[in-house]
């Protein structure tokens, strides 16, 4: 039956969440973005919340609890509203956890699964963009090569998040002609992680540019093992997963730029008193609303293992400009306030301009 | 939980409507199109014919949404024909009591095919439904209703086709403003309720859009919907004018249900014409990928997910009896510009097929617009998610 209500579980779940965020989050994000660094003791917090090792099953020492994509979407988006740095970081380690409970191999999970089961946050992550212009996730130029016992990986990426502290690395590369992933531990000949990044936004988060030079892997590295990965299904978690927190940057922006309305008075009354920002502000209202419904059905869809490459596609595009859109309306409505970093409101007009680039650094 | 998956019934529902929508309507849509105030009988017969096996379009929920959305597809100005108690019946279940419902509704299926509509519009006033003029005075076990209503959305058939009801707005109070507004069910054949003018339109032609005059129109006590009561002490209590409302809690949703019909179609035309060409859309390339055409397709398929999900989410709270005024409000005001900007976009892509009577894209294109203007303008739409969201009044937020 067609139902827009989160199982009490979910409440529950979106309950602690947004509680981490408004309490945690919230009180250093600003601080965050200007000194670029997160305190390890938030992420610990927030990684004790559970909220990646509770799918990982029983078997491989976790709390064997149900893997969705519609609660990763519930997560993301609250997170998000929180800060997006931070939520990336903290839910960094899914995008090797999730792919490998997915589509790993039986010893991929014994191996590398109990590690994201401890107390203690576990830096894990995902290389996939590339350094140049046309970057196209189905046409890598990152190559794995076959070569005897294992493969010989090669190329450049970029925005990958915590590459300097992770203990593993899912790489992304085209094997004859399809992009696969390939599991690459710390220290691994070859990979050169390169100088911290300089971003617009997201500036909280540390990524990194890395190269592979004649990287060498065992071949039981490969994610799926010889079946190897549905890489269409995890690019789709990813515009889920994103787009989900577009939708709670957006709401942020929204929020803020509702209550700084009603009190901002300006001919002697409040600007939300005129239509010219009343209608900018429910125009932004209608547009969260929709984008997160459009995320939940491409979720729902993942959930029940179907192909939601259509839904995921036209949802990621939907929801990036939805962000740009609420954003630099957040803004407009500060008017030169907006343009002072004393409010968050250019904070997150550069967080949200981010998401059409952000492929495959979040993942639900 | 979280659901998308549509009842057995509810996809039994879709799929009888879009077969009628399909064999019935499609072939004439054209037809109606262009011969304006033509009445489409056999439609009509053929649909009252089919009364009781659920393809008459009766109810307000979210299965009657998910029908009148394939039936849009098929054709809404032959859609807006349909022998229901429409907007009047929407207005008799929300605001009526049992009685009434028996006495106006209870025998609709009986007899011939039969219709209701509702009269709010007035010539000096559209959105500003708080400043209609027509009166009803009250005189013993009656009142006499008096005015000029326009722009009535079947409003020929409610009233000249026996056991129709048309639902007048009137004043019983100017002086009380909107607590003095209250709605009166009128039946058809009744003295003094005269119809005269129908329009002519952009789109929607197979439907007859009237103007109401009533001249002394005498209707029994009982007729009015909801209090007689006019708290005259407190200015502010605007329960009758909050019913009336209410009502379009429920019909905006519905309309938004009926504009998306209209956009899939044009949407469902552009894809095939596009898969017959060879021409593929790339779902899951990266946006610089793609082409101009892609993104459009793309932009016009997330648009008619936007408003459909919208429109569901508040059917979804209306079925639960959840207050859904803002949702409601937010689906119609996507959906009415939704599909005007996907229809319009089809006739671009589409080129001189687009602009050619000899399909129905530009047909679509007039057809759509209307959802953006009827049931709430896409502004006056705007202005209650505004207050909403903002927690204003209506003097707060002008």
């Amino acid at each position: 039956m067609i139902s827009f209500s989160p199982s009490e579980e979910q409440q529950m779940i979106v309950t602690m969440v947004k509680q981490f965020a408004n309490d945690e989050m919230r009180k250093i994000y600003m601080e965050c973005d200007e000194s670029g660094e997160i305190p390890a003791r938030v992420i610990d917090t927030a990684w004790q919340l559970g909220l990646v090792s509770t799918s990982i099953p029983e078997e491989y020492r976790g709390l064997g609890g149900e893997h969705s994509a519609i609660t990763g979407a519930l997560i993301a988006e609250e997170l998000a509203w929180g800060d997006l740095s931070m939520a990336m970081h903290i839910l960094c380690p899914a995008l090797v956890v999730y792919p490998i409970l997915e589509m790993g191999t039986e010893e991929q999970k014994k191996k590398y699964l109990p590690a994201f089961c401890d107390e203690r946050y576990k830096t894990a992550t995902a290389a996939l963009i590339e350094p140049r212009f046309g970057f196209d996730p189905y046409s890598l130029s990152t190559t794995a090569r076959p070569d005897g016992n294992g493969y010989v990986l090669n190329g450049q990426k970029c925005y990958v998040p915590l590459a300097a502290d992770a203990d593993l690395l899912l790489v992304y590369a085209a094997e004859n002609g399809s992009s696969q992933g390939f599991i690459v531990e710390k220290g691994t000949k070859g990979l050169e992680i390169g100088e911290r990044e300089k971003n617009m936004g997201i500036k909280a988060l540390a990524t990194y540019e890395l190269s592979l030079k004649d990287c060498r892997i065992p071949k039981e590295n490969r994610l799926g093992g010889s079946k190897g990965c549905d890489f269409g299904r995890i690019m789709n978690c990813s515009g889920v997963a994103l787009s989900a927190m577009a939708v709670g940057v957006a709401r942020a922006a929204f929020e803020y730029s509702r209550d700084y309305a009603k009190e901002r008075v300006a001919f002697g009354e409040p600007i939300a008193a005129r239509q010219s920002i009343a209608f900018m502000l429910a125009e932004m209202a209608i547009e969260i609303d929709a984008t997160r419904l459009m995320a939940w059905e491409a979720a729902w869809k993942l959930d029940r293992k179907e192909d939601a490459t259509k839904e995921a596609s036209a949802l990621k595009l939907y929801a990036d400009d939805m962000a740009v859109m609420v954003t630099d309306r957040a803004v407009q409505i500060l008017g030169g306030h907006g343009y002072i970093r004393d409010h968050p409101v250019e904070l997150w007009l550069r967080n949200g301009r981010g998401f059409a680039t952000f492929d495959g650094m979040a993942t639900v | 939980m979280i659901d998308f998956e549509p009842t057995p019934e509810q996809k039994e529902a879709i799929k009888v409507a879009h077969q009628l929508a399909e064999e019935l309507l499609r072939p004439v849509s054209r037809y109606y199109d262009e011969h304006e105030h033509e009445n489409p009988q056999e439609i009509i017969d053929k649909l009252w014919e089919k009364r009781f096996e659920g393809s008459l379009f009766l109810g307000l929920d979210m299965t009657a949404a998910l029908r009148a959305e394939e039936a849009c597809w098929g054709d809404v100005g032959i859609f807006l024909c349909f022998p229901t108690p429409g907007l009047g019946g929407a207005a008799i279940f929300a605001t009526g009591t049992q009685e009434q419902l028996q006495r106006f509704l209870g025998t609709y299926n009986e007899g011939e095919p039969k219709w209701g509509a509702m009269a709010m519009t007035e010539a000096h006033c559209g959105s500003d439904t708080s400043a209609i003029s027509a009166t009803a005075v009250r005189d013993g076990d009656e009142w006499v209703l008096n005015g000029e209503k326009i722009f009535v959305t079947a409003g020929k058939r409610s009233m000249e086709n026996p056991g129709g009801v048309v639902v007048i707005w009137a004043t019983v109070d100017k002086s009380a403003g909107r607590a003095g507004m209250k709605s009166f069910v009128v039946q058809a054949g009744t003295p003094g309720a005269k119809v005269e003018k129908m329009e002519k339109k952009l789109g929607i032609r197979a439907s007859d859009t009237v103007t109401i005059v009533l001249d002394n129109c005498r209707i029994p006590y009982e007729n009015i919907l909801g209090s007689p009561e006019v708290r005259k002490i407190d200015k502010t209590t605007t329960a009758g004018f909050k019913k009336a409302m209410a009502t379009f809690d429920a019909t905006r949703p519905m309309v938004a249900a009926q504009a998306l019909g209209v956009g899939r179609a044009s949407l469902d035309f552009v894809k095939e014409a596009l898969e017959k060409e060879g021409i593929e859309i790339r779902y899951g390339l990266p946006r610089h990928k793609l082409s101009a055409l892609e993104r459009d397709v793309m932009d016009m398929e997330a648009n008619y997910k936007a408003a459909k999900l919208l429109t569901l989410r508040a059917f979804s709270m209306m079925d639960q009896s959840l207050p859904n005024s803002l949702e409601a409000s937010m689906a119609k005001a996507k959906a009415g510009l939704a599909v005007t900007k996907i229809t319009q976009k089809a006739v671009e892509i589409m080129g001189p097929l687009g602009y050619s009577r000899k399909y129905l894209l530009e047909k679509w294109m007039r057809d759509a617009k209307i959802n953006d203007i009827f049931e709430g303008t896409g502004q006056i739409n705007m202005l209650i998610v505004a207050r909403r969201i903002l927690d204003y009044s209506r003097e707060q937020l002008k």
